[in-house]
């Protein structure tokens, strides 16, 4: 059973193993507004603990996508490109891009649905 | 932070609010930017642009005080016609653009931008004559009603007939129900439509009455950058501040071969002659991204010719388009690159508008080349 979890700058990362694919949260949704392009990092790019490794252009802004964990991209979500509309359904569809995670000791700190929630309601 | 007497309608609405100089506008309403973007284009969308300065002239001097103070020629505007033109400063640079309409009767209407409002009136107080009075109109809304659909739901809405109404032209109305207006075929999204000024008391049933009508939303300001950028239309504070001269910003047209006694004509009239250094132009993107204002514009050997002034993504060209101002040497046509977060993406330099513009003066011009064809 994967486990779903946020950080506090509204990314949703999902956890199968020593794999975590990661996207935005209806909360960075609803704020971006229309979408309209993401630039997606290339495979094999190895990423700090919270380094920012794509973008997600809006009619209004770009917002940078940061990684919670350390590790390397092993797949991005191609279809992003065709269909951005897919961000906006579920992590299972809209997920930006797949880390390879070098040290999972760092997902102890993101939040559960609960924490995130009164987290959003704290904001 | 101010309100048009709108505003609670706005709120009722379900705006998302935001802040435009000094004012708590309509940023979009609830089914986003790019849908109110598109609907403008399709049928009929409703803009509360009451921030916008409304201000009168009255005097038989009113075009000489005009000439003085833009590079524009208003002896020979005639009654009921619209002019856009740019209000200048000693060194050349614009202090604000906007539209002065000739009503008749010695009286002109001039609609200022939100921004410049308290320098524009500033200036014009300076310079004015003792026989000129002018008043600002600060009991009236703007509305406007921007799209094809547009005359046909003003006409029903109002019961008057604007067929007779060109582009740039304006006409005053005493309407039964909505009190005084003063309607213009004009509107900065390239689609035929009307700017209503209507009393502040009657403003909000106005409105109500054509946002009743199936052919109409409410788009707010968001969407009306959108548009304006697709048309390649100047933005106060982006293309245009008080340094940059009206050959700079590929104005030229509104300098009047007639004019050359205006507040800052030595710069305007060197420049016209000898040209200038930089230049605006149109910037499309071929790469996927969006090019937002200060992204720096390249040749392909790597120079760098200049920086966008606004950008954002196109709904209608699907494509990320924008203004720069370049080297003048530069030439449409050309391909440039421009580097968004350190990556070159591919453009071009284009010529403006980035698409038709369906304005009735165009719309007729359209038809006619058909027929001849």
């Amino acid at each position: 059973m994967a486990d779903v979890k946020y950080t506090k700058d509204h990314e949703v990362v999902k956890i199968d193993g020593d794999i975590v694919s990661i996207g935005i949260s209806e909360y960075a949704q609803d704020a971006l507004g229309d979408l309209v392009f993401v630039e997606l990092p290339d495979v094999g790019r190895t990423l700090d603990k919270k380094e920012d490794f794509a973008v997600v252009e809006s009619v209004k802004t770009a917002a940078e996508v940061y990684t919670p964990v350390a590790g390397e991209v092993v797949e991005v979500n191609e279809a992003l490109n065709d269909n951005l509309d897919l961000i906006k359904e579920s992590i299972e569809n809209g997920w930006i891009a797949k880390i390879k995670v070098s040290d999972a000791g760092m997902l102890a700190e993101l939040m559960d649905e609960v924490a995130y929630k009164d987290y959003l309601a704290s904001l | 932070m101010l309100k048009t007497p709108l505003h609670k309608l706005h709120q009722d609405l379900g705006a998302k609010m935001g802040e435009f100089a000094g004012y708590d506008m309509p940023l979009f309403y609830g089914e986003g930017v790019i849908a109110e973007h598109k609907w403008v284009r399709e049928s009929a969308g409703l803009f509360d642009v009451s921030h916008m300065g409304q201000v009168s002239f009255v005097g038989k001097n009113v075009p000489q005080f005009f000439q003085k103070l833009t590079p524009s020629w208003f002896e020979t505007l005639p009654e009921s016609k619209a002019k856009y033109t740019v209000l200048m400063n000693e060194q050349g640079g614009i202090i604000d653009d906007f539209i002065v309409t000739n009503m008749g009767e010695e009286h002109f209407f001039a609609v200022i931008n939100a921004g410049c409002k308290d320098k524009d009136i500033a200036w014009f107080e300076k310079h004015l004559p003792e026989d000129i009075d002018m008043h600002e109109h600060k009991d009236r809304a703007l509305l406007a009603l921007q799209g094809p659909k547009s005359e046909t739901v003003l006409s029903s809405i109002l019961n008057l007939d604007f067929s007779a109404l060109g582009f740039m032209q304006a006409n005053e109305y005493e309407h039964p129900e909505f009190g005084l207006l003063t309607i213009s075929r004009l509107g900065y999204t390239g689609e035929d439509g009307f700017e209503i000024s209507v009393l502040n008391q009657y403003a909000p049933a106005l409105w109500n009455a054509l946002l009743e009508k199936e052919a109409v939303k409410p788009i707010g300001l968001a969407a009306r950058d959108g548009l304006r950028l697709e048309m390649g239309y100047p933005l106060y504070g982006h293309e245009l501040d008080e340094t940059t001269s009206p050959i700079e910003a590929d104005l030229s047209w509104v300098v009047s071969k007639n004019n050359t006694g205006f507040i800052g004509a030595d710069r305007v009239l060197k420049e016209k002659e000898a040209g200038v250094t930089c230049k605006r132009f149109g910037i499309k993107l071929l790469d996927r991204g969006v090019a937002r204002e200060g992204t720096e514009v390249f040749c392909h050997e790597g120079k760098k010719l200049g920086v966008m002034t606004s950008g954002g993504h196109s709904p209608i060209l699907n494509a990320s388009v924008g203004m720069a101002y370049l080297d003048e040497a530069c030439q449409s046509d050309t391909g440039v690159y421009v580097r968004v977060r350190n990556r070159n993406l591919s453009a071009r330099i284009v010529d403006l508008p980035f698409i038709e513009a369906r304005t009735k003066s165009n719309v007729k011009k359209q038809v006619k080349e058909r027929s001849n064809g």
